[in-house]
């Protein structure tokens, strides 16, 4: 190696250090820990004993809460994401013209995206759906009975669910950007060429985008794997009722935090990663499929 | 984006020359468009008006928006705190915990996307697609070993577990910032290397300055997260005189009583107060920031 090759290697380094040592010090050796931690029982109190596969055994054969927790948070990634993914297209295909408020709508669609992640916002909703709260008086007024959302873990998770779809504004800004880069001419052509609303969508919209909702959807289904403040709020911490509520994180917090389960809960934590991992393989190993990328063999 | 405006009006001319029955199709737009968005924020303006009311009323009244009578009993209520510590003592310990976040993340950011987007080493792509990996990697996973190892470090009940980390670079401001950086013209470090600057002074003279519309997204949100942080505290504050606001109004909400809804919403309110000047302010970077980066939110 020159001397020149030598120092551009060290200022390499030297810059991109603190990422190298803060992944090393806060990610990888906590990776490995929690790997490690996942075959032992560990309360935080004595040391680590090694159990071999006794928690993941626990985990799948003796334990219903966790079953429970993983159901609810496929129902709520299944049925959350393609809603809120959905509502932001449709949206944001409506706030694609030259108005002037555009600028204006975007951000009050925003808004609630941006305060989701607070407590505030968490008690809020916990608020507006309680039994004397504004939206079962809106839903009397429809002729629709009262629902009792605290009382029914159903109806407790769709207001989770209704949370997260609420907060579909980054989404929205996002397919709005991809939206603005589609050539205005392509559906001037398919108007010429007779081409209806739907038709326009399908072969034109949904085509130019599908690399933006390749994107979204990974982006959101990660996060919505992980949500954990609006399910601790709530429901204060317990996930009800009846657990209802019990979001993977949550239950896995309550395993650590609560009950000192570390072992169990860092196993619980590597079986997350493992979902994650491979929902991300389907989104991408399917999107060939679907993704359409411009120029053939490119990106 | 300009070349599609201008393909708009050349091929589109009519857009402009007949306004009349545009205008008729504007009304029914905007009142549908506008109408969505009211509703959309309703919850948040229900909130707010709550906040005004007294608390027995706040359910009975569920319906009118408009407090009748307006009262401000319930933020000096709320701002008396919980467990002997005013409601101030949370604004300024989550104050505290923001500035020295934000400070650490963004710097730091710089200086590595600085390293990723303009030095060539060994490693770079590897290096790069790690960090593009643990981007998407879920906290929970990194989340009980870091306790336990900042618990052994002695540093739990204090900010150090949250700020500190915050000094190693966050991954999507590192992405966002490299982005940026590899849109300045390379032209520009070679003049300044035949005038004599060495790399780090071509960082601070010459990026740093091009890149501060991204360096604020990069500030804005950080306080954003860290504002609304509760995980991190929850895990490791425990005294509560060093609780943040997120903790204090999960406090709130666990005394909850009939008789303090009405401060419980009035903090939150507070809480919230600032996250919607910092939005109002900088608009335009956090809604371009979201638009080209793609951060989540």
């Amino acid at each position: 190696m020159s001397a020149r090759a030598i120092k551009q290697n060290l200022g390499g380094y030297l810059f991109i250090g603190p990422f190298v040592i803060g992944f090393l010090a806060f990610t990888f050796i906590p990776i490995i820990t929690s790997l490690y931690l996942s075959f032992t029982s560990y309360n935080m109190f004595s040391t680590p004993s090694w159990i071999g596969l006794e928690n993941y055994k626990k985990m799948f054969t003796a334990d219903p809460r966790y079953w429970q927790s993983l159901k609810v948070t496929l129902i709520y990634v299944l049925a959350g994401v393609p809603l809120r993914l959905g509502f932001a297209l449709l949206v944001a295909m409506i706030l694609n013209t030259t108005s002037r408020a555009v600028g204006l709508y975007r951000s009050l669609f925003y808004l609630p995206s941006l305060i989701g992640g607070s407590v505030a916002v968490a008690i809020m909703w916990r608020n507006i759906f309680g039994d004397e709260g504004i939206v079962n008086i809106l839903l009397g007024l429809l002729g629709i009975p009262d629902v009792r959302w605290f009382g029914d873990p159903t109806a407790a998770l769709w207001m989770l669910i209704f949370l997260s779809v609420w907060q579909f504004g980054s989404s929205m800004l996002i397919f709005l950007a991809g939206l603005k880069s589609i050539p205005m001419s392509y559906y001037e052509a398919a108007s010429v060429d007779g081409a209806n609303y739907w038709q326009k969508f399908t072969k034109i919209t949904l085509p130019m985008l599908s690399p933006v909702i390749l994107f979204n959807t990974i982006m959101q289904t990660i996060a919505a794997f992980m949500t954990f403040v609006p399910a601790f709020i709530i429901s204060k911490g317990t996930g009800g009722p009846l657990d209802g509520t019990l979001l993977y994180s949550l239950y896995l917090f309550i395993q650590g935090f609560e009950f000192f389960n570390m072992g169990y809960a860092s196993a619980m934590a590597w079986i997350m990663l493992i979902i994650v991992g491979i929902l991300t393989a389907i989104i991408f190993f399917t999107s060939k499929y679907w993704v359409h990328y411009e120029s053939e063999g490119g990106k | 984006m300009k070349t599609n405006a201008n393909l708009k009006t050349i091929t589109n001319p009519q857009r402009i020359s007949v306004p009349r029955i545009k205008s008729a199709k504007w009304w029914v737009y905007h009142l549908l468009v506008g109408g969505f968005a009211l509703l959309m924020l309703y919850p948040v303006i229900w909130l707010l008006m709550s906040s005004f009311k007294p608390s027995e009323m706040i359910f009975v009244t569920a319906k009118s928006l408009i407090p009748d009578p307006w009262i401000l009993d319930n933020f000096s209520k709320g701002w008396e705190g919980i467990g002997g510590n005013s409601f101030g003592v949370f604004i300024k310990n989550t104050v505290v915990l923001v500035i020295f976040t934000m400070i650490g993340q963004v710097i730091s950011s710089a200086f590595i996307a600085f390293g990723f987007a303009r030095m060539n080493f060994f490693g770079k792509g590897f290096w790069f697609a790690i960090m593009m990996v643990t981007l998407m990697l879920p906290y929970e996973v990194v989340m009980i070993p870091q306790y336990i190892i900042f618990s052994k470090l002695g540093w739990l009940d204090s900010i150090k577990p949250i700020v500190i980390p915050a000094y190693f670079g966050h991954p999507f401001f590192i992405f966002l910032l490299v982005q940026f950086i590899r849109t300045i013209p390379r032209e520009l470090d070679e003049a300044a290397t035949i005038d004599g600057c060495n790399t780090f002074k071509i960082f601070y003279k010459i990026i740093l300055p091009l890149i501060r519309p991204a360096l604020a997204t990069a500030a804005i949100f950080s306080f954003y997260w860290t504002w609304d942080n509760l995980l991190g505290p929850v895990l490791y504050l425990n005294s509560p005189d060093k609780y943040t606001v997120s903790m204090a109004l999960n406090m709130f909400l666990s005394n909850e009583t009939v008789s303090n809804w009405g401060a419980m919403f009035a903090m939150s309110i507070v809480t919230l107060i600032p996250v919607f000047v910092v939005f109002f302010l900088f608009q335009r970077h956090v809604v371009e920031g979201i638009s080209t980066s793609g951060l989540k939110g």
